[in-house]
């Protein structure tokens, strides 16, 4: 046998080849068994970044079903609750270009809570059920109140309420929400020629 | 003598300290009407606990305190409750809070207060009672709640208490004027915050622009005992900034995103130190401070004892105000104050200074140019940071890069927005870039909650679905297991059944 290796070089190296071809396999097969992960890592950090309000407006049961067909290769731009930024931190996350927000499933707007109005409230507890985050107390026959911290807004509970006793009112109002706005962009958009500015003015 | 430090950057601007007269100090009269925001500290509103109708004396409390992170307010002088709801205030955003609205009656009849003599034998912990109670927050410009901060837990122990006597801006004379009228008292109080903290050590540092100041408060400080220092430096803005004035007097750095107490300071505003001396000693809530009402545009600039609640207008009236239409009223000083959009608006616990300049005085600022990367503001950054780059991620809104540029290390002093050749309001991009990471931090922490609560109840509702059908098996198995035992299968036998009775009914008609 050393004596044909001796012979033949072509042949030792090809052999080598295999061998190494063969441990190498066998240890990424391995690795694939032993740190397989379990369900797919990428829905779950898309599923960080939806905004859990769980309202179904972008046509999946909930943020999970909606970050699981992202990851399969769905639009990034159908969740009006999160909006623009929602969509640019997708965007920035699976590396495509951000969209803007589709309007077949809504237009952005300025954060709710739900609101019962309590006295008009029959205690049918069909809002209770319709809560995807539980964030309706109360029991058959009395009245129900919003849990304003943990409502998400998502509107679920309005459709269902017989009486029409829900609102959704602004959740972020008041001096304690406000911070200072970017400033306005006034700064003079030159063009390379000074003398453009003077016919923008113009203009 | 103590080695002084430099800081990096700051910058000189003029400081127009004189025009206000410091060290003049007089009563502002009582007005006829005072609304006392329930918002007048940094963190939670305290609650309005009197009626509207119902007379109060001075130093009642009107509204309670929510939590820890919140102080109460006090009634300035007697009167009557004549209104709870939102009113303008002396706010940037221009928004409404809740005021309590006091008529007053002019005969400033006060409840019957009972201070203590013999601090030095009451626990820390009743003290700092008593700082609460009595409705104190930090009186330097960002109200925070001194009860909170003298209680930094026992994993920091103090050794240095020290009052911060700089009074960096330009025109601001208040803490200049209560130094050289309060000077006995302003040494009782920071010996009473020692005690509460415990340091051994009492330091007061002065920038040497204010020598009357300097000279009033050693002659104290001689008088009282041998544990404090009256520290002076150099004058430059912003050296009164917390982080800067203990870089100046002690050489070591606050710990990015720490507080003084990690290196065993605390730090505190002189009034806030009188406020606690008139707390322990007299009983005495925080009703009333030192206003500096200054500006080219007053007739009679000066330094104001003046009762929380009092409208701007009425305190800049009394300074001899003729309100043209193009006036503007600073809140503040020229470097970090905002203007007041409505003069009916009082002054709250932080107001130490009113500006009323000319337009001569304090141009307008003109159209912000593009920027042309000079660098002069990172040269002038007292906090070592980049401002420029600071800028540029904060138009593109970019939160990752601006928390790695150190954004929350920014002081707000305004001395890159000084420096600035083409007028670019860069502390505005701060401003608005930290309040939109914030708003973000806090939906992000909203929604991991709704997630946690929509899988919660997911598992739930899929335990209960388990559960019935479970039962539904059992039933089933029971069931069938019992049509084994009798040898008849059931539901060939209820159709037998059904069969039996349809064929009874179809022979009774």
């Amino acid at each position: 046998m050393p004596a044909l290796l001796a012979d033949q070089p072509l042949l030792g190296a090809l052999l080598a080849l295999l061998c190494l071809g063969a441990v190498f396999g066998a240890l990424l097969g391995y690795a694939a068994v032993r740190f397989r992960v379990e369900g797919n890592p990428i829905s779950e950090q898309i599923n960080a970044l939806l905004p859990q309000t769980q309202c179904g407006q972008c046509g999946y049961p909930g943020c999970r079903p909606y970050s699981e067909a992202i990851a399969e290769g769905d639009a990034i731009n159908k969740c009006p609750p999160g909006g623009e930024e929602t969509i640019q931190a997708l965007a920035d996350l699976l590396d495509v270009e951000p969209q803007p927000l589709d309007a077949e499933h809504g237009v952005e707007k300025e954060p709710v809570v739900a609101w019962i109005r309590e006295d008009e409230c029959i205690g049918c507890t069909k809002c209770i059920q319709a809560c995807p985050v539980d964030a309706i107390l109360g029991a058959a026959k009395v009245m129900h109140t919003v849990i304003a911290d943990e409502c998400t807004g998502c509107d679920l509970c309005i459709e269902p309420c017989p009486v029409d006793c829900i609102d959704l009112i602004p959740r972020k109002q008041g001096i304690g929400y406000w911070h200072w706005p970017l400033p306005a962009d006034r700064a003079p958009r030159f063009d390379v020629i000074a003398s453009d500015a003077h016919r923008q003015d113009a203009a | 003598m103590r080695a002084i430090h430099d800081i990096h950057g700051g910058i000189h601007p003029p400081d127009r300290k004189s025009l206000s007269r410091p060290g003049e100090l007089r009563d502002a009269a009582i007005p006829r009407t005072l609304m006392l925001p329930v918002r007048q500290h940094l963190g939670v509103p305290a609650k309005a606990v009197v009626a509207v109708g119902e007379s109060v004396l001075g130093g009642q409390l009107m509204a309670e305190a929510q939590g820890a992170m919140s102080v109460p307010v006090h009634a300035p002088t007697s009167g009557r409750v004549i209104d709870v709801a939102p009113y303008p205030l002396a706010h940037a955003s221009g928004l409404q809070d809740i005021c309590i609205v006091l008529e007053t009656d002019g005969k400033d009849e006060w409840r019957l207060m009972s201070g203590v003599t013999n601090w030095r034998e009451l626990s820390p912990e009743a003290l700092i009672e008593r700082i609460r109670d009595a409705g104190i927050a930090g009186m330097g410009g960002a109200g925070f709640p001194t009860a909170v901060k003298l209680n930094p837990g026992p994993a920091r122990p103090i050794e240095t208490l020290l009052v911060n006597g700089t009074e960096c801006e330009p025109y601001i004379t208040a803490d200049d004027t209560l130094m050289q009228c309060q000077a006995a008292a302003l040494i009782e109080g920071a010996q009473i915050l020692a005690h509460v903290v415990g340091a051994g050590h009492i330091l007061i540092g002065i920038e040497d622009n204010k020598p009357e100041a300097i000279a009033r408060v050693e002659a104290a400080a001689l008088e009282a005992g041998a544990n404090i220092e009256v520290a002076t430096f150099p004058t430059k803005y912003p050296s009164g900034g917390e982080k800067q004035i203990i870089e100046i007097l002690t050489g070591q750095q606050v710990p990015s995103g720490g507080i003084p107490a990690d290196i065993g300071l605390v730090c505190v505003n002189p009034g806030t130190a009188v406020a606690a001396r008139q707390a322990i000693c007299e009983g005495r809530p925080l009703t009333h401070r030192i206003v500096t009402l200054t500006g080219e545009a007053l007739a009679r600039p000066g330094n104001v004892m003046a009762c929380l609640g009092t409208p701007i207008e009425d305190l800049l009236v009394e300074a001899g105000l003729t309100l043209g239409a193009e006036q503007r009223i600073i809140h503040g000083g020229p470097m970090m104050g905002f203007a007041v959009s409505d003069l009916s608006a009082p002054i709250t616990k932080i107001t130490n200074c009113l500006l009323a300049p000319t337009l001569s005085e304090l141009p307008l600022p003109g159209p912000a140019k593009p920027c042309i990367r000079c660098g002069h503001c990172a040269e002038a950054c007292p906090a070592s940071l980049l401002p420029q780059q600071l800028y540029w991620y904060a138009r593109a809104k970019d939160q990752e890069q601006l928390t790695e540029h150190r954004l929350f290390d920014c002081i707000e002093c305004g001395a890159c927005a000084y420096v600035c050749p083409s007028q670019i309001p860069l502390v505005q991009y701060y401003r608005a870039a930290k309040g939109q990471i914030r708003d973000s931090e806090q939906e992000r922490k909203r929604s991991d909650n709704s997630r946690d609560r929509f899988e919660a109840r997911q598992a739930r509702l899929d335990a209960e679905h388990a559960a019935r059908e479970a039962k539904r098996a059992a039933r089933k198995a029971a069931a069938e297991s019992k049509a084994d035992e009798e040898g008849a299968d059931p539901i060939q036998a209820a159709i037998e059944r059904a069969k039996a009775r349809k064929a009874e009914q179809d022979k009774t008609p």
